[in-house]
C-alpha cells in the first residue's frame, strides 16, 4: 500500500516537472522553430537590409519589411495615444472617487470587454469605425478615405487595448499603502492633489509597465487591425491612408506562401520578428512590475 | 488659491468619471452594434445546417460545420491544456512552495508567455505541422491553441492556489499524506473554483481565437469526424463571409458574430457564478 502510494507520488512528481519545464521551454522552442524556418532569410540579405528596405516582391525575392514595421508602429503609436489616457483617468476615477458599486459593475464589464474576441472588434470597426472614419473625419480635412485606413486601425487597437491596460493600471493603484494618501490628506491637501503627488507619483513605474504591456499587446493584435486597415504594401505618413501591419502580412499570405519560393521563410521571418519584439518588451516590463511588487 | 485647487479638482474629477463611464459605454455600443446587425439574419437554419451548394453566393444553408469546428477545437484544446496545466500550476505551489524566488521567476516567465500574440502561436504551430508533417487539421489546431491557452491556464489555477495558507499544506503533511496526494486531494480542491474560472477562461480565449487557427486547422465545408480533417471555425466562418460583396452572405458573418458573443458572454457570466458557487469556506 504505501509503496503503491510512493510510486504514485513519483511518477506524478516527474510529470509535473515535465509539463513545468515544457511550458518554460515554449518561448525557446517557439524561437527555435521559427528561426530554422527563417534562416534562408538571413543567409541571403543582411538582418539590418532585410527590416530597412522597403522594396516587397515576393515573386523576384525582393523582402523588405521596412512598409510592415512602419505600419504596426504607426497603428500602434495611434492606438496608445488614444487609449493611454482613457484609462490613466479611468483607473484614477475607480480607485480613488467612485462608489463601490460602480466598481462592482465594472469589473465584470472589463473581464467581459477583454475576453470579447478580436474579430469581433473587427467586425464592429467595419460596422462603425470605417464608415465614421471615411463619412464624418477624412471630409473635415478634406481627404477622401475608403475609411479602411490605419486610423481605423488605430482606433479598433485602441478600444481593445483600454480593458488590458485599465486592468493592469488599477492593480497598481491597489498596492499603493493608503497610509501615504491619508498622510497627504492630513497635511491639507485635497483629495485630487493627494491623488495627483501620491498616488500617481508613486505608482509611476507600475503605470509606464502597463502601457509597456498594452504597447506590446497592440503591436501583435491581428485579426481585428487586418480587417479595417486595409492591407496595401505602402510607407505613407498620412493616417487615412490604407497600412499593412506585420501581423496582417502573416495572416493574409498563409495561402499563397508555399507556391512562391522563400516567401514562407519570409513570412516565418516576420514572425520571427513579432516574437523577439513583444517577449523583450514583455520581460522587460514585467521585471519592472514584479520589482514594484516585491518592495 | 482655494478655490483654484477646488476647480480643479471638480474638473479632473469630471474628465476620470466621463473616462470611467465611456468603458461601460464602449462595451454597451459593442454589443449594442453586434447584436442589432446580427439577429437581422440569425435563424435557426443557421445554426442547424452546414453550407449547402452556392452557399457563399447567397444559397441555402448555415455555420454549423463552424460551431462543431470550434467546439471541437475549444473541447479538445482545453482538455490537452488541463493535462499540461494543472500539474505545472500544483507544481509551482507543493514543490516549489518553500522556494519563494523560483516561483516569481517562474510566474515572471508565464506572463510574459501570456503576452505573445497569437499569430505568432499560429506561425510555429504551422512550422511544427509540417516539421511532423501533418496536414492542416483538427488535430493541429488542438494542438496549437492548446499552446496558446496554457499559459493562462497555469496562470490563472496558479493565482487562486497561491491564496491557500500554507498551514493546510503542513497539516496534510504531518498526517503522513504524500506530496501528490497533498496537491490533488487538498489543493486542487480547495482551489476547485480557481480550476472552474481556469477552465472557462481557456475556453473563451480557444473559441474566439482566429490567428492560431488560421494556418493550422484548415477550412471546410463539412463537419469533421476524424482528428486528421480539417476544421472550420466560428471566427474564421465570419472573417471570411465577411470578405464576401455579396450582402446576404456579410449578412450571416454578421449573425456568426452575434452568435460568437452570445458563446462568450455566457462563458464569461457561467465563469463568474460557477467560480463563487464553487468557492469552499476561505479558510484564513
Amino acid at each position: 500500500m504505501l509503496f503503491r502510494r510512493i510510486v504514485i507520488d513519483k511518477i506524478t512528481s516527474t510529470w509535473m516537472i515535465l509539463t513545468m519545464s515544457l511550458i518554460l521551454m515554449l518561448p525557446l522552442l517557439i524561437g527555435t522553430g521559427l528561426y530554422m524556418k527563417a534562416l534562408p532569410m538571413f543567409g541571403q540579405q543582411g538582418f539590418l537590409h532585410l527590416i530597412g528596405t522597403a522594396e516587397w516582391s515576393p515573386s523576384q525575392g525582393k523582402f523588405g519589411f521596412w512598409p510592415f514595421i512602419a505600419s504596426s508602429l504607426y497603428v500602434t503609436i495611434i492606438s496608445f495615444l488614444m487609449s493611454a489616457p482613457v484609462c490613466l483617468l479611468a483607473a484614477i476615477y475607480l480607485t480613488q472617487f467612485s462608489s463601490v458599486r460602480l466598481v462592482r459593475i465594472m469589473h465584470p464589464i472589463i473581464d467581459i470587454l477583454a475576453g470579447l474576441p478580436s474579430v469581433i472588434y473587427g467586425v464592429w470597426g467595419i460596422l462603425v469605425i470605417v464608415p465614421f472614419v471615411s463619412n464624418l473625419l477624412a471630409p473635415v480635412f478634406k481627404i477622401n478615405s475608403t475609411g479602411y485606413s490605419i486610423l481605423s486601425g488605430g482606433i479598433v487597437l485602441a478600444v481593445m487595448c483600454i480593458p488590458y491596460m485599465l486592468n493592469m493600471i488599477i492593480e497598481v493603484f491597489n498596492t499603493v499603502p493608503v497610509g501615504l494618501k491619508e498622510a497627504a490628506l492630513s497635511l491639507g491637501a485635497t483629495l485630487w492633489e493627494s491623488v495627483k503627488h501620491v498616488v500617481v507619483k508613486k505608482s509611476f513605474p507600475g503605470i509606464i509597465s502597463a502601457y509597456g504591456l498594452g504597447l506590446a499587446k497592440a503591436f501583435g493584435e491581428t485579426i481585428a487591425v487586418m480587417m479595417v486597415v486595409g492591407n496595401r504594401v505602402q510607407v505613407t505618413s498620412n493616417p487615412f491612408e490604407a497600412g499593412y501591419p506585420l501581423p496582417a502580412l502573416i495572416a493574409n499570405n498563409y495561402g499563397e506562401m508555399l507556391s512562391i519560393p522563400q516567401y514562407d521563410s519570409a513570412l516565418m521571418f516576420a514572425a520571427l520578428l513579432l516574437l523577439l519584439i513583444i517577449l523583450t518588451i514583455n520581460l522587460l516590463f514585467r521585471y519592472f512590475i514584479y520589482k514594484t511588487r516585491e518592495q | 488659491m482655494n478655490r483654484l485647487k477646488r476647480i480643479e479638482e471638480a474638473i479632473f474629477r469630471i474628465f476620470t468619471g466621463l473616462a470611467a463611464y465611456s468603458v461601460i459605454a464602449i462595451l454597451a455600443f459593442i454589443i449594442c452594434i453586434i447584436f442589432m446587425k446580427g439577429f437581422n439574419a440569425l435563424s435557426f437554419e443557421m445554426i442547424i445546417h452546414v453550407p449547402k451548394g452556392g452557399y457563399y453566393y447567397g444559397g441555402e444553408g448555415g455555420v454549423l460545420n463552424a460551431i462543431v469546428g470550434s467546439l471541437y477545437i475549444a473541447f479538445g484544446a482545453t482538455i490537452m491544456a488541463v493535462i499540461i496545466g494543472v500539474p505545472a500550476a500544483l507544481y509551482i505551489n507543493v514543490h516549489l512552495i518553500r522556494r519563494k524566488k523560483t516561483q516569481n521567476t517562474i510566474r515572471y516567465f508565464l506572463d510574459a508567455l501570456w503576452g505573445i500574440p497569437s499569430i505568432v502561436y499560429g506561425a510555429f504551430g504551422f512550422t511544427l505541422m509540417l516539421y511532423l508533417g501533418m496536414h492542416a487539421s483538427l488535430l493541429a489546431g488542438i494542438i496549437t491553441v492548446a499552446l496558446l491557452i496554457t499559459p493562462i491556464m497555469v496562470r490563472t489555477f496558479d493565482e487562486v492556489l497561491s491564496t491557500i495558507p500554507k498551514g493546510l499544506h503542513e497539516a496534510s503533511l504531518a498526517l503522513g499524506s504524500t506530496k501528490t496526494e497533498m496537491a490533488f486531494k487538498i489543493l486542487f480542491k480547495q482551489g476547485f473554483s480557481g480550476f472552474i474560472t481556469a477552465v472557462l477562461l481557456s475556453f473563451g480565449r480557444g473559441i474566439g481565437d482566429a490567428a492560431s487557427v488560421l494556418f493550422t486547422a484548415g477550412y471546410t465545408d463539412l463537419i469533421p469526424v476524424n482528428l486528421d480533417e480539417p476544421a472550420a471555425t466560428l471566427p474564421l466562418a465570419i472573417f471570411f463571409q465577411l470578405s464576401s460583396p455579396i450582402p446576404e452572405v456579410r449578412d450571416r458573418a454578421f449573425a456568426a458574430a452575434a452568435l460568437l458573443t452570445i458563446i462568450i458572454l455566457i462563458i464569461s457570466i457561467g465563469a463568474r457564478y460557477l467560480s463563487k458557487k464553487f468557492s469552499v469556506t476561505t479558510i484564513k
